[in-house]
């Protein structure tokens, strides 16, 4: 593991959350300055700071652990959250009190939030208007009084960034400062940080790209081949831009590395928890069974309910979402759904008006 | 604090400041010299570092701003323009001329100087002088004219013109968080942000600031209206700086902006109608222009810079005006479906631009009005952020929050204009935010509303162009099939008003369907010469203007009500 000493001038920074892409990011940082990492529980911080291990994963010695929030948020004007989005607004509430207007917050967080009216279930009928739907970005300024904000999205497979292989991801805000100091902090030789002022495309191309990697495992596990998966890449990034104007994401975002770059890197990789899951419908499993199995959450469940519910109140066709949604839900078995989309009367590849306003 | 007086001669509020010789606004007339002369040098400053401090550029922009003038000289000249206009235009081509033939060298001397002379035109244009005894009487003059008006059509006859004095809040509510708007312009500088619908509303807006107290504001008018004696007389006086929205060029645009940002941070308080124009639509803003609005994050910034923690805070104080009947409707709705509709071309079309129509305009809107209400909304800092009276801001959680380090990056206030002009979109998106929760609906536009959306339900495969065409007999609707639509935006608004989404007449909270309805046909746009609204002989409502009842119709436009119909 690096060792190189820090110099003092380097204000540390902070990283909410543990898991696998928070290591990930942790780690990445913590080549360039000190980093506190709020863990949720005490003894994955004990045990990060005593043997520099996390549940399997081993963590950078810059890296400090700790349980206390406000901690994290004394000691660190710039924060990252990263953490599952259905935990997202509680842990921003919590933080919230401890935050100064000269914070800036980054999130990783490939997931939407909804504020359903107490007691409704997004069932598959219900009909969810878009403006109930938030990204990570917007979950902070509601809650927080921090303005600065950006996010990160792109192929960023964690497995592979704590290997210390190649890759780069795209930090989007409406800040040019917030894109400087997110590139001064986490760029190294084997991460390139690219800038862009779409934080709303880019949050949404790496929330809409789950529901696709549901998909692509349910291909492979179905045993198919290259044409099915570069059909339903491309067919799938199509509808990602559909469903993703309805939530305010502008179409050249999906160009990027945060679409069509992170589209590719999970709907290759056995390593992404969406793709899993796919997987294993299609060999058959059921959805509650893998569920219970699985360590951490595939955001894609989440997001593919919430853009049901949303075609449903706009009235807006998205079959491939529709499709995976009868499979997860429905009593579609995976082969009935691809037998369905393969009858499906597309006649268009591209349609021009979707770039139109770009 | 605030202490009501009585309001028999249209007075709400005693005055905050009572004495004019503190008045910032007051204040900054008396040292008018002393301010040009520091607003010229700022506005320069500024024109250099947006050139990259280049010479070379600034005799580019300088040779941008001869050309542009020239055209508009030749091909908008208006009455407001100073009679020397040409003269001062001639007299910089030539020594542009001179200085250009004379110094091949563009770091030579000459350039700067120029600028300093156009910039210091540009300032004296638009800076106004206050005239405290000008104030005093239009303070009464509008007062004694809307009262009188008003009472012209309470009481039938010129007779009784001069009659009893009518309460002129009866019928103009000034309602909202007048107290929190005033105990602020006591600990900071406040900026007041109104809707725009009808000309008339610069003068409603102004006599509402002077009738809740606060001291007068400091506002932009067009450079047009100067044209108008009658106008020119009074804003001349009453504090009015001009805007010429002919001149675009960066030296006329960053001297604009430096007087509003230094007279504000003078403390002297603002008015911008962050719309830009009336809402042609008749649909409350969807987005503002940020330009002005901009201004207050650098006086913001430039307070900090200068006073510390001591520094004044600048609040900001989103307003309704609200009407029954908008008097221009026919033309605005016009020019909107002509703009929507080819948006090839738009000649803007000013209402009145002689005195003698102005006062028509005035007398007919007041003898034709019914209710409006000029509402105060929440005040906000200029990061959104909730305010108390004493001007602390506040999270939505309720911890105070240091707005100074909004500028912070390391630990200090640094300049960075992008940072700002993101500060500045998200207070306007703010602002629209709270223009929708602040909007006072009245039965009338509930009708209006209602009776559109059926009619537009019947012709579901129709464009809005379409609709606009429809005959009068596709125009009647049973009074069964609008009570019950009405019915259902009556439940949905009082939710919304219970969750302060909304805001509504008292009618509309307390009182019954049939009295809503009532209401609100006695009200709705009455005085068109086509009705939008009416009974016909049958006892069915009928449309006789499809376009104004989509004008009124708009105003709830953006609540997603059509779902509850």
């Amino acid at each position: 593991m690096n060792s190189t000493k820090l110099s003092e001038d380097k204000a540390p920074v902070g990283v909410l959350g543990a898991g696998s892409f928070g290591s990930a990011i942790g780690n990445l940082l913590a080549e360039n300055q000190h980093v506190y990492m709020l863990t949720r529980s005490q003894d994955v911080a004990d045990a990060i700071n005593a043997t520099r291990d996390n549940r399997g994963r081993i963590m950078h010695q810059n890296i400090t652990a700790t349980t206390s929030i406000k901690d994290v948020a004394d000691k660190c004007s710039l924060i990252y959250p990263i953490l599952p989005s259905a935990v997202f607004r509680e842990t921003i509430k919590t933080l919230a009190p401890h935050l100064t207007p000269e914070h800036i917050l980054i999130h990783g967080t490939k997931g939407v939030d909804v504020q359903l009216p107490e007691g409704d279930v997004l069932t598959a009928e219900y009909k969810l208007n878009p403006l109930k739907v938030n990204t990570m970005s917007e979950v902070i300024l509601q809650e927080t009084i921090v303005r600065r904000v950006g996010c990160l999205a792109g192929p960023n497979l964690a497995g592979e960034i704590l290997n210390g292989q190649p890759a780069a991801t795209v930090l989007a805000s409406r800040f040019e400062e917030v894109i400087k100091i997110g590139q001064r902090t986490l760029r190294t030789p084997r991460f390139q940080v690219y800038g862009s002022d779409d934080l709303t495309g880019v949050e949404i191309a790496g929330v809409l790209k789950n529901v696709i990697a549901l998909a692509a495992g349910a291909l492979n596990g179905l045993g198919y081949g290259e044409n099915a998966k570069s059909l339903l890449i491309s067919r799938g990034l199509v509808e990602m831009i559909h469903v993703g104007k309805y939530l305010g994401g502008d179409a050249l975002a999906f160009l990027g590395l945060a679409g069509i770059g992170d589209l590719i890197a999970t709907c290759s990789s056995s390593k992404s928890r969406n793709y899993t899951v796919g997987y294993r419908i299609a060999k058959g499993e059921t959805l509650t069974a893998i569920l219970a199995d699985m360590e951490e959450v595939a955001e894609g469940i989440n997001t593919l309910r919430i853009s049901r519910a949303m075609a449903n109140y706009l009235g807006f066709r998205a079959p491939l979402t529709e499709t995976i949604y009868e499979v997860l839900y429905g009593d579609k078995t995976a082969e009935e759904g691809l037998d369905y989309l393969m009858k499906f009367p597309f006649y268009v590849d591209i349609d021009k008006t979707m770039f139109d306003g770009a | 604090m605030a202490t009501k007086v009585n309001t028999s001669d249209g007075w709400l509020y005693d005055p905050i400041l009572p004495d004019p010789e503190t008045w910032p606004i007051v204040k900054l007339s008396h040292n008018r010299e002393a301010f040009l002369k520091e607003l010229v040098e700022l506005s320069i400053e500024n024109i250099k570092e947006s050139l990259g401090n280049n010479p070379a550029n600034l005799k580019d922009e300088l040779a941008r701003t001869l050309y542009t003038e020239k055209i508009r000289l030749n091909q908008t000249p208006w009455k407001a323009d100073g009679p020397d206009e040409k003269d001062f235009w001639s007299k910089v081509k030539k020594d542009m001329v001179r200085i250009n033939a004379g110094h091949e060298n563009p770091n030579a001397f000459g350039h700067e100087d120029l600028a300093q002379r156009i910039v210091k035109r540009y300032a004296e244009e638009i800076a106004g002088v206050f005239d405290v005894q000008a104030y005093d009487f239009a303070k009464g003059f509008t007062t004694f004219l809307f009262a009188r008006l008003l009472n012209a059509s309470q009481n039938k006859g010129l007779s009784r013109f001069f009659a009893s004095r009518s309460n002129l809040h009866d019928k103009i509510h000034l309602i909202g968080e007048i107290d929190h708007v005033r105990a602020l312009a006591e600990k900071g500088t406040v900026i007041i942000v109104p809707t725009h619908f009808s000309n008339l509303d610069s003068m409603l807006i102004g006599w509402a600031i002077q009738s809740i107290g606060l001291p007068p504001v400091l506002y932009g008018a067009g450079l047009n209206l100067f044209g108008i004696k009658i106008m020119a007389w009074f804003m001349n006086r009453l504090g009015a700086y001009k805007v010429d929205r002919r001149k675009k060029n960066l030296l006329y645009l960053e001297t604009l902006k430096m007087y509003s940002e230094l007279s504000l941070r003078k403390g002297c308080n603002g008015l911008f109608f962050p719309g830009g124009t009336r809402s042609r639509s008749g649909m409350l803003e969807k987005r503002v222009k940020l330009g002005l609005l901009g201004t207050a994050l650098q006086a913001q910034r430039m307070n900090f810079v200068e006073d510390g923690d001591e520094a004044k805070k600048i609040f900001v104080v989103p307003v309704t005006i609200n009407y029954n009947f908008v008097l221009e409707a026919q033309s605005l709705i016009d020019q909107h479906l002509k703009i929507s509709g080819q948006a090839q071309y738009f000649v803007e079309n000013d209402d009145f631009s002689t005195s003698s129509k102005m006062l028509r305009f005035i007398y007919k809107f007041f003898t034709a009005s019914s209710e409006m209400a000029v509402r105060f909304g929440t005040p906000m800092d200029l990061f959104g952020n909730r305010v108390d009276e004493e001007g602390n801001s506040f999270d939505p959680h309720g911890n105070e929050v240091d707005i100074k380090k909004y500028f912070y990056s390391n630990g200090e206030i640094s300049k960075d204009m992008q940072r700002d002009a993101e500060y500045t979109r998200m207070l306007g998106d703010k602002i629209v935010e709270r223009y929708h929760c602040e909007a006072v609906v009245f039965s009338s536009q509930i009708l209006a509303f209602a009776a559109f959306r059926i009619i537009k339900s019947r012709y579901s495969k129709m464009d809005l162009y379409g609709l606009m065409r429809l005959p009068a007999d596709e125009l009647i609707i049973k009074p069964k099939e609008l009570m019950d639509r009405v019915d259902k935006l009556v439940t949905r608004l009082r939710e919304m008003q219970a969750n302060g989404e909304i805001q509504l007449e008292k009618e509309i909270l307390e009182g019954s369907l049939s009295a809503i309805i009532k209401k609100g046909i006695a009200n709705l746009g009455i005085y068109h010469n086509k009705l939008p609204l009416m009974y016909n002989v049958d006892g069915d409502f009928e449309s006789e203007d499809i376009t104004i009842l989509y004008f009124y119709h708009n105003r709830l436009e953006g609540y997603e009500l059509h779902k509850v119909i």
